[in-house]
Formats: C-alpha cells, structure tokens, sequence
C-alpha cells in the first residue's frame, strides 16, 4: 500500500531526474545541433587554407594557428609558476597563515571576470609595457588567468601520493627537494598533466581576455613573430557571427569554425578528465 | 676521515640548496597575490581619473550612458540594474536544476550512471562561453521570436537561459562535493527513525550540506556577474532600464567588451570602461571571500 509519504517521494525522485534529464538533454542537443548543421562545412580546405573573400569563402587555417601560439604561449607562463605554487602550498609551507592568504589570493583570482583580465592585459601589457595587440601581451593574459586551474589540480595530485613515499624517501638520507623531485612529482604526474590538459581547453576557448589583447578580425598572413596579433578560433566565430555584412551567408563557416573549437577543447578536457580517472584508480 | 668529510661537505651543499630551493617556491608561490594587487592597481590607474570629472554618485545612478556624443554622459545604471536582473532570473533557472544534479549524482544513481552523468556535467563545464552565447544567438533567438511573440530574440530571458546552463556545473559539483561528505551514520540515524529516502534527504542531508551548497551557489553567482561572451551576443545590447524580461538589455561585462574598441586611450570613455571594470572586480571579490568564509565554516562543521 502506497502511503502518503512513498507519493511524496515518488514526486521527489521525479522531479530531480527530470531536472538532471533536462541538463544534459540540453547538452546534448546544443552538441547535436551544432555538429548536424556544421559538418557539411569540415573539409581539408577548411582545416588548412586561409580566408577568401572577404572571410566568405576559403579556410579558417589561421585562427587554428594563433588558437594554438596562444595555448602554447599561456602555458609557458601557467605551467611552471602554477605548479611550483603548488609544490609550495603542499611540500613546503608550513606557517598556516601565509598558505590560507595565498590560497584566498588564488580564490580571488579565480574569480575575476575574464573581461577584467582583458582590461587588465590592455593596460599592462599592451600599453604599459608597449607590446601591442600581440600573441605575447594575450599568451601572457591568458597565462595568468589560468595560474589558479594548475595551482588547483596540482595540489590535488600532490595530496593524493601517499605520505609514506614521502617518509621513505626522506628515511634513505633524500633531502626534501630529492624527494620532491624524484618520488613526489613522478607519482602525481599523470594528475599534473590533466590540470594542464584543462588549462590548454580553457586557453583555446576564452574570448574575452584576448578580445583587447590579442585577438585581430582578420590578418592576410600567419603570424611570424610573438609581438603579431592574431585570429583565434573563439574570436573568430564571435566576430563572424555578429559583425560584418555576411552574417547568414556565412553560417556555415561560423558553424564549422564551433565545431573545430568545441572538438580541440572537449579533446583537451576529456583526454585530462580520463588521465585524472585511472590516476585516482592507480593510486587507490 | 677524508672520504667523511667529503660526504658531509656534499650533505651541507645539497642542504643549502634546499633552502634556496625552498625561498625561491616561496616568492613564485605569491605571485597569485602579486597578480591579483597588479591587477588592481592597474584598474585603479587607469579608471579612478573618470572620478576627476564625474562624481561617483552620477556615474553609479546616473540613468544614462552616452559615452561617444557631444555632451557625454556616464551613467552605469542601466547597467547594473541589467546585469542585476540577468543574475537573478539565471540563478533562479540554474539553482534547482543544478540542485536535483547534484542530488541525483550523490542520492539516487547507480554507480554506472554516476560514472556516465558526472564526465557529463564537467563536459558541459568546459564548452567555451562563444559556444553557449552562439547557440543562443542561432538557436534560441528565432525559437523565442516564434514561439513567445517578442520583438527580438536577443534579450534579457535569453541570457539568463544561457547563462543558467553555463554555470550549472559549477553549482552542482560543488553542491555534490557537500551533500556526498554528509556521514553515512547521520543517513542511517534517520532511517532508523523510520524516514524514507526523500524523508532524509530534504531534513537530514540537505541541512547538513546547506553551507556548502551556499558557497556553491554563491561562487556560482560569481560566475554568471563575470560571464561577458554570453551576454554580449546574447543579451541585446540596449543601455536601457529593462521593463519586461524580453527588453533587449546590456550587463555592465558586455558593455565593456562592446566599446573597448571604440574608445580612445586615455580618454574619458576609456576610463570609464575601467572604472566598470573595479565595479566587477569588487563585486566578484566579495562574493568570493563570502564563498571562502562559507568553505572554511562548513569545513569546521564537517569535522
């Protein structure tokens, strides 16, 4: 016999299935959508020639080039200072005041508008230091604003390899850096490498910090030094789909452009998202 | 003896060179805080002298917003009062749904499905923001002009739908991170009490994760003041005081990305965009640290 409170219940149950239903059946069809009308647009030619016409025509090849010198270049600025932050915060800090200020620091920084970052590589580095709208005044940019997805995974990694390598280690005379260096950050690798794996999809797929900093509507050739600007992926769709005088006739190519994005960023996240999963079942 | 000394020579440089290892990862592990005072200072640099010639009061509440005319005018209220309500109607779409997720998650799937459901929410968690304003702009746009008889398709509903979808990930993961460390002991007290599944969900899970489920919320919150792609192509763009949920409307992130082009630097205009630019980062600063002292509380609580 059903009674009052199993009804409740069943309602309950309903209705967060079909919240969590809801979610991921919007997913799927914001994906679907974008990939069904796109595809006929994916072609070698798109992938690998530069724009004709007025940007109507031809390939989108140089805004996977500057998509990628900015993934490069942010990571050179993210990696190393995010993941000695890291080894600081869990190996080395032992006044508990210092570690809950930098981790407030991180907290906040993570939280910034990105639209603020790009003001602020405007300032900074495309006026103050005179770098101009280039790769490197936007891999900078991007490189800061991504400090806090390394710091985060990092640390996570790092907590995850058991004390006892530690003390092992430390025990057969190792000094603490021996230890980091050679026990530590080997163990935690594979959890390292999905902060990076996360940072690179996140660099790849922000607009707004380049839009100021880095990002150009359109550039006749690819770039030859770190102080040209470039098109970007991101940028690219944003301007063709808003800007310009052949928005519908170029659906296509805006469509086309999401698909090449969203690939390169969920390629990115789930090759990190799979390494983190057999990481934490390894170390289990 | 030699060979010892050798040994303990070689002992004291590595020693050495441990402590200088260690004060250089001190100074590289500020530099978050040295970034985040850098970025103040430059927003402060670059937009405190709008104050010079626009008092504070008349750029907050001043009602209009005409940077580029002969007789400029810099009132963010319109502004404000956009991203305000975009805030609100994204929370009140984004929270429940990414509330039965999380329950869902940590509650009811099996651990199959978790496996399934959980890689999804993170997938849409790194859908770049251009993707989610573009579906919005191709997609939901001509949808709301079809089926909701509005003017234009790009307005305030739109973004917040948007917008809502964005940040789901973010609230619900936090959320299921605080409803899965409730104890098991405390479920089982109440099922004991003869409570049903439901029963000990709404009274005895859910209150124990609250504080954590608010700095989900919160952060969340953050989030969508933050985001900028999705309203600037999403939104509609009018700097005006929105009457309807339908108004086409301009948040104060979108109004910045929409106008940095145009304004010359140094100029009035420009200072003014910084200026907008302190408003974000205070808001966002202090919902953050509110999400921190919620994070520590509710850290204390679980031990």
């Amino acid at each position: 016999m059903k009674t009052k409170s199993d009804l409740i219940q069943m309602t309950g149950f309903f209705l967060i299935r079909t919240g969590t239903l809801i979610v991921i059946a919007f997913l799927f069809l914001m994906l679907g959508y974008i990939f069904t009308k796109g595809i006929s647009a994916i072609s070698w030619e798109f992938l690998t020639e530069m724009p004709k016409d007025e940007m109507t025509k031809g390939g989108i090849l140089p805004a996977i080039t500057g998509t990628f010198y900015l993934m490069v270049g942010s990571s050179l600025i993210s990696i190393p200072i995010g993941i000695i932050t890291a080894i600081y915060l869990t190996e080395y800090a032992k006044n508990p005041r210092i570690v809950k200020i930098i981790r407030l620091g991180i907290n906040n920084l993570a939280g910034v508008p990105s639209v603020v970052f790009g003001l602020f590589g405007l300032s900074l580095f495309v006026i103050f230091l005179g770098f101009g709208t280039s790769i490197l005044a936007g891999s900078l940019t991007l490189g800061l604003l991504n400090l806090p997805v390394i710091i985060r995974s990092t640390e996570e990694s790092l907590h995850v390899v058991p004390g006892t390598y530690r003390e092992a280690s430390l025990s057969l005379g190792a000094t603490k850096w021996q230890t980091i260096y050679k026990i530590i950050i080997p163990n935690a690798l594979p959890g390292i490498m999905t902060g990076i794996m996360l940072s690179l999809g996140r660099a790849a797929g922000e607009t707004a910090p380049i839009m100021f900093t880095a990002a150009a509507f359109y550039t006749p050739d690819l770039p030859v030094s770190v102080f040209n600007e470039v098109m970007a992926l991101p940028y690219h769709i944003y301007v063709m789909a808003t800007a310009g005088t052949h928005i519908q006739a170029t659906r296509h190519l805006q469509y086309g452009t999401a698909i090449v994005l969203i690939s390169l960023v969920l390629t990115l996240n789930m090759t990190g998202l799979i390494l983190r999963y057999r990481f934490r079942k390894n170390l289990k | 003896m030699n060979e010892n000394k050798k040994i303990e020579s070689r002992k004291s440089n590595s020693l050495i060179y441990d402590v200088l290892i260690e004060k250089f990862f001190l100074i590289v592990g500020l530099s978050s805080l040295f970034v985040l005072f850098t970025i103040l200072v430059f927003l402060i640099k670059e937009g405190i002298p709008l104050f010079k010639e626009v008092g504070i009061s008349d750029f907050i509440f001043g009602k209009e917003w005409y940077p580029t005319s002969d007789n400029q005018r810099f009132g963010i209220f319109p502004l404000i009062l956009s991203s305000l309500y975009i805030t609100l109607i994204a929370s009140l779409i984004a929270i429940p749904l990414s509330l039965s997720v999380a329950i869902y998650i940590s509650e009811l799937a099996g651990s199959t499905v978790k496996e399934i459901v959980k890689p999804l929410i993170e997938i849409i968690a790194s859908i770049p923001s251009v993707i989610i304003g573009f579906f919005g702009m191709v997609v939901v746009a001509p949808f709301l002009i079809k089926y909701f008889d509005v003017d234009t398709g790009l307005n305030l509903f739109n973004a917040a739908l948007m917008l809502s979808f964005m940040v789901i990930p973010t609230i619900a993961s936090i959320s299921e991170d605080a409803i899965s460390s409730v104890p098991m002991s405390l479920k089982e007290a109440s099922y004991a009490l003869g409570a049903n599944r439901w029963e000990t969900i709404i009274h005895i899970v859910i209150p124990a994760s609250l504080s954590g489920i608010y700095t989900a919320i919160i952060l969340g919150i953050s989030r969508i003041i933050g985001e900028t792609m999705v309203v600037l192509m999403v939104a509609g763009g009018a700097t005006i005081i929105p009457t309807s949920i339908f108004d086409p409307v301009r948040p104060l992130t979108s109004n910045i990305a929409a106008e940095m082009a145009e304004a010359a630097v140094g100029g009035l205009h420009y200072r003014a965009l910084f200026a907008i630019g302190i408003i974000l980062f205070i808001m966002t600063f202090i919902f953050n640290l509110i999400a921190d002292y919620l994070s520590n509380k509710y850290k204390f609580k679980m031990n």
